[in-house]
């Protein structure tokens, strides 16, 4: 727990520094090209830019805490809410894509090293191989091509819902769920059929690192002592591999899942683009193709606030399974 | 493990020694021949050499030049690649690319392993307040996702392709300042250090003369296993529109002209260079497994 508030200020600090660091005035910038001197100035004075380093640190750390990361240039609008309104979005994606590959990995690992030679071990390679190769928006590019292309099964890659469909109402801002609640099947399936390709194309892409973990303990827990005592004493082959190993092997996975996580979050911003998916991703894209700043730097900040968050929530998940970790804390 | 790869590392470090040469080509045979696919890796690592090498001077046409009446052609035996929107074609494209991928991931690895090799063979050696920095800064490096720290990086500092290098190199800097650490770590109170301090060398001569020809071995093989790494994530870079700009010819950026192309079924524009760039990766992936097993028989996988 402790460790995440030092990670926290070291984040801040480093999203300061990529705004304050700038080569070139952000006031000159920020005034635009019709600029006077006197109108730099002042607005040198209202960023705070004329004093020390350190009081710029605390009036955006100020800032941060009442919740404020600055407006966008070019819509106006204050970052927060649009990033706020966007989350979800990339949410819905993300945790879709975790399912899709967890559900794929897991077992995948785990037949591969209860099998271990077998042609789904040398599948379960491939995979591992390959998936860590892929570009993410090739791999996207390439779905699309099949499935909306030639199959024809897949909506066209814009965005999260088709244009003949209306958002369902908001409680939750994940789509399937809003429209679940709303009772309307319909819109859920619209927007279900839109999902599939890039959370798709997000799962195999984690898919790799997931199987390969998954593979490797469960390999190292299949010729552990206990396993072997445990088949010595009779019982039978499922409820070694399940009680036995299984949830042992389940703890590096889980550590995994933090540096899956990383990836999944940088790649959410490429698959987004492809998609035309409207999450946070794609509102940095936009801002970064139009220099327009204050929404990348929030864009960076949630990311890592949010990484940080999932990483702690890993830490404290690893301890409801493995009571020896908590013993420890 | 980590006290069985010190002989190993040692081994391999002093390829002045004839009979160490030997026993290390011998030991490099043995590995093809037990994993072809280290071998077929090393194949296509030269043909991409020599692309990145004498691409441009070779391809059939001019990269660049466009010819309008040629546009969204099929792959053909005059077009291999099919030719783009503005009649360019791909083949040339794809290839002279090569170059340019290349030598952004080369760069940023050379310096992300000056610096944060440097940093962590300090850090592991000397212990105290300089590990305790390193160590700090890799740790924060590490609470961002990290393409996303690159996009950050590379809009602050500028939309260049120097930017893009640097950038790189900055996120894979955790990777290697810990992997050094690690390996000066244990190798500070090795004997033939020991000896070194004894015959009164200083500190930082022993580093440089003695930690680090030790450890070289190992951060080979952590650069051709981040090199894979750093392509993926130039071409991501560039494939929303940062650093390389048009018409420059480079992988990443070339898929995204292609994107739009994908949905009314002109795949090849697209399709080559992703392929060029998952081949690459590829090799690189496989490469690293590959020198791993060579330099330290004790973490095969």
């Amino acid at each position: 727990m402790l460790t995440v508030i030092p990670t926290l200020v070291g984040v801040v600090i480093v999203t300061f520094l990529l705004t304050r660091v700038l080569p070139g005035d952000p006031a000159i910038y920020f005034a635009g090209p019709a600029a006077t001197p006197q109108s730099i100035a002042e607005i040198r004075k209202t960023l705070g830019l004329d004093r020390p380093l350190l009081a710029q640190f605390v009036r955006y750390v100020d800032d941060l805490a009442h919740g404020d990361l600055g407006s966008s240039l070019s819509t106006g609008q204050p970052v927060v809410t649009e990033i706020a309104s966007r989350l979800p979005a990339s949410a819905e994606l993300t945790l879709f894509a975790l399912v899709i590959s967890m559900s794929v990995a897991v077992p995948l690992g785990i037949v591969a090293a209860v099998r271990q030679g077998s042609w789904i071990d040398h599948i379960c390679r491939v995979v591992a191989t390959a998936g860590v190769s892929l570009p993410v928006f090739f791999t996207g590019l390439l779905l699309v091509y099949v499935f909306y292309f030639l199959l024809g099964w897949a909506p066209a890659p814009i965005g999260r819902l088709d244009v003949f469909f209306s958002a369902p109402t908001d409680r939750t801002g994940f789509y399937l769920i809003d429209g679940l609640i709303d009772l309307d099947f319909e819109t859920t399936w619209a927007a279900l059929k839109q999902l599939v390709l890039p959370a798709l194309t997000l799962g195999i892409f984690s898919l790799a690192p997931i199987a390969r973990m998954t593979r490797a303990s469960m390999l190292a827990l299949l010729g552990s002592d206990f396993v072997r005592t445990a088949r010595a004493s009779g019982l039978d082959n499922r409820t070694v591999i399940i009680t036995y190993a299984f949830r042992n092997a389940m703890l590096p996975v889980i550590t995994t899942l933090g540096m899956v996580f990383s990836f999944l979050l940088g790649a959410n911003v490429l698959v987004e683009k492809v998609f035309a998916w409207p999450g946070i991703g794609s509102y940095a894209v936009e801002a970064l193709i139009a220099s327009d700043f204050a929404p990348v730097q929030g864009f960076v900040l949630t990311m890592a606030i949010l990484y940080v968050a999932l990483n702690l929530a890993i830490d404290l998940l690893y301890g409801v399974i493995d009571p020896r970790v908590r013993l420890e804390g | 493990m980590k006290e069985a790869a010190i002989p190993s590392g040692a081994a391999a470090a002093i390829p002045a020694a004839a009979p160490a040469t030997g026993s290390m080509l011998r030991h490099a045979r043995y590995v093809m021949a037990e994993n072809p696919v280290t071998g077929v890796a090393f194949g296509l690592f030269v043909v991409i050499a020599v692309a990145a090498l004498l691409g441009p001077y070779v391809v059939p046409y001019d990269p660049l030049a466009s010819e309008v009446a040629d546009k969204l052609q099929a792959p053909s035996l005059a077009h291999w690649f099919g030719t783009d929107q503005l009649g360019r074609d791909i083949f040339s494209r794809v290839v002279a690319a090569t170059r340019l991928d290349f030598l952004i991931a080369i760069t940023s690895v050379v310096l992300v392993l000056a610096g944060g090799g440097l940093a962590g063979i300090a850090a592991g050696y000397f212990g105290g307040w300089t590990d305790r920095i390193v160590s700090r800064l890799a740790d924060t490096i590490m609470a961002f996702p990290l393409f996303v720290l690159a996009m950050g990086i590379v809009a602050a500092l500028g939309n260049t392709v120097t930017n893009i290098v640097i950038a790189t190199a900055i996120i894979n800097f955790p990777l290697y300042a810990r992997v050094a650490r690690a390996e000066a770590n244990v190798r500070r109170d090795a004997g033939f250090v020991q000896a070194a301090r004894l015959s009164g060398n200083g500190e930082f001569r022993i580093l440089l003369t003695q930690i680090l020809p030790n450890i070289m071995p190992i951060m080979m093989v952590q650069i051709s296993l981040t090199m894979g790494y750093a392509i993926l994530n130039a071409a991501g870079l560039s494939f929303i529109g940062l650093g390389v700009r048009p018409p420059t010819p480079e992988w990443g950026i070339m898929v995204a002209e292609g994107a739009a192309n994908i949905i009314s079924g002109e795949w090849w524009i697209a399709l080559f260079p992703g392929a060029a760039l998952m081949l690459a990766v590829f090799c690189f992936n496989l490469l690293g497994d590959g020198l791993r097993d060579l330099v330290d028989p004790q973490r095969r996988t």
